[in-house]
């Protein structure tokens, strides 16, 4: 059960206004099912990251639930429009207070 | 025989000896291996290309910090000695496994080799986060060299008794490596297909592991697929293995790190 | 060499038959298996829970996955929804749907009019070969569908820690 971890954000760093950037997210996390057991047959519990958040100049433009099902060391791939210069909040919100945040600049002419 | 056999018989082989060239004759046998990269899809090879799609790029920063981490007795990082970067172990993965000071020495020995008497720390498990960190980081810096391990009068044993394991029979499925890896690489074993089994990619973000492992993780699994007894971790024989599996594929360029399904 | 007369012997024929329609219904069940099996009950549920009493039409909704996967752990997932995406016309939110997992809904997104374009590339965890819906809602209150169906194999050699 961590508290937080690695995360990595992938996108431009300027883009014409108007135009639509692709942003790529991953978050270090073994995303535990809770589907588990051990050896000696104890459920090892569900850990997973389970929100994912991204706030364009403290505006939110993209929301994400992740579940079980998700892979480990969740990656989304999502766009979102070049609007104006600022940054870009990246948020990950998980079980047992697991919380990661990343942000990345953009110049937008 | 008449003209007409004749020509049907011996006519298309003059034409192939005609048409080759000469000088094909002596040039040395085309390389037939080929890394199980070329056998995974198009969307594995993708995620093991491109470095923000890899998983096992968390492994390269952690190991990267690790690196950096001044600690025990001594209070020195490996960056003490190795510099910061990381840049002067380029070309050392490709050398491992080798023999340091009359031992035959795997590069996770080495690692923890210098911890223990360089740092006068413990050692790291094999397998922990900590050691395929550190392991990841370090071969990461041999990202495309040429492995490089030759048979040496040094080594010359160890690689012989490795190149025995892999043709002996093993486990309640009385199979040797040799039978899949070499006499059936590319047919297939259940839905997948068998590799030759190069280990040109490790520390390998194995899919199904859904984590970072070792080549001796795979390795193990290999023998518990054939219901042998695995090797243990760190063990003689499987240094002498793992000799033997990179001298097989000297020549062939460091994927690590590497995505495998 | 005897000639075989199929009238000769009819247990043998029967049994024959018997064999060939159990393998082709094996075949058309592998090949088509919405059409021979019945769908999961809670990946229905759980696709009635998000439409409510809404039709669900088909279309506008893209989703591919690689049809043939090695392994189920973590399979590519790309989604592509038509929308002009403009204030008041957009994708709210696309949920996927896998009917093998243990629990169905496997991811969420939701999007809003300055996403751009309703598109997502995520890596999902399927449980075994299986059809994986995509249930888009639109700003305008309708809901479209898309599917996708994969196989997945499992690994030839299991470990043992």
């Amino acid at each position: 059960m961590s508290k937080t971890s690695r995360t990595g954000i992938t996108m431009p760093a300027q883009a014409k206004k108007g135009t639509i950037i692709e942003i790529r997210a991953i978050a270090q996390h073994d995303m535990e099912t809770g589907y588990r057991y051990t050896e000696d047959g104890k459920r090892i519990p569900r850990d997973i990251i389970q929100l994912f958040t991204c706030q364009y100049n403290g505006e939110e433009v993209f929301r994400s639930d992740f579940y079980p099902g998700t892979g480990a060391n969740p990656l989304i791939i999502f766009t979102t429009e070049a609007v104006a210069s600022g940054t870009l909040v990246f948020k990950w919100v998980g079980d047992g207070g697991y919380e990661a945040v990343n942000q990345a600049q953009i110049t937008v002419s | 025989m008449n003209l007409f056999v004749f020509c049907l018989r011996v006519l298309p082989l003059l034409v192939i000896l005609i048409g080759v060239d000469s000088s094909q004759a002596l040039e040395a046998p085309k390389d037939t291996r080929q890394s199980s990269y070329y056998l995974m899809t198009l969307e594995n090879r993708a995620m093991q290309d491109d470095s923000n799609l890899n998983p096992a790029a968390f492994w390269v920063m952690d190991g990267h910090s690790l690196w950096k981490e001044k600690i025990g007795n001594k209070n020195v990082s490996c960056a003490s000695c190795h510099g910061d970067s990381g840049q002067k172990m380029a070309g050392v993965a490709t050398q491992f496994p080798k023999m340091q000071k009359g031992k035959l020495q795997t590069l996770e020995g080495q690692i923890n080799q210098c911890r223990t008497s360089r740092q006068e720390a413990p050692a790291l498990a094999y397998e922990s986060k900590e050691l395929l960190a550190l392991t990841t980081f370090v071969a990461t810096q041999s990202k495309g060299l040429p492995i490089a391990v030759e048979e040496t009068p040094q080594n010359k044993k160890d690689l012989q008794q490795g190149h025995q394991f892999f043709n002996t029979r093993m486990g309640q499925l009385n199979l040797s490596c040799a039978q899949c890896h070499q006499d059936r690489a590319g047919l297939k074993l259940g839905g997948s297909l068998i590799p030759q089994g190069h280990p040109t990619a490790y520390p390998i973000y194995r899919i199904e592991w859904q984590t970072m492992g070792s080549l001796q993780r795979r390795l193990r699994n290999c023998m518990s697929g054939v219901r042998a007894k695995q090797f243990e971790y760190g063990s003689q024989e499987m240094a002498q293995l793992e000799l033997f599996l990179m001298w097989r594929a000297r020549g062939m360029p460091l994927e690590t790190p590497g995505v495998r399904p | 060499m005897t000639e075989f007369n199929p009238r000769s012997n009819p247990i043998k024929l029967s049994r024959r038959t018997y064999l060939s329609a159990l393998g082709l219904f094996g075949l058309s069940s592998w090949m088509a298996p919405s059409l021979t099996m019945a769908k999961k009950p809670e990946a229905m549920e759980a696709i009635a829970k998000i439409a409510g009493s809404n039709t669900i039409r088909d279309g506008r909704v893209n989703l591919v996955i690689p049809p043939l996967v090695e392994s189920g752990n973590l399979v590519v997932l790309k989604l592509s929804i038509e929308s002009p995406m403009t204030a008041n016309d957009y994708v709210k939110a696309v949920h996927v749907i896998a009917e093998e997992n243990p629990s169905p809904n496997i991811f969420t997104a939701y999007f809003t009019s300055r996403s751009g374009r309703a598109e997502l590339t995520t890596r999902v965890r399927l449980a075994d070969s299986q059809r994986v819906w995509a249930i888009a809602q639109m700003s305008d209150g309708s809901f479209w569908r898309g599917y996708a169906d994969t196989l997945v194999t499992l690994s030839a050699c299991t470990e043992m820690i």
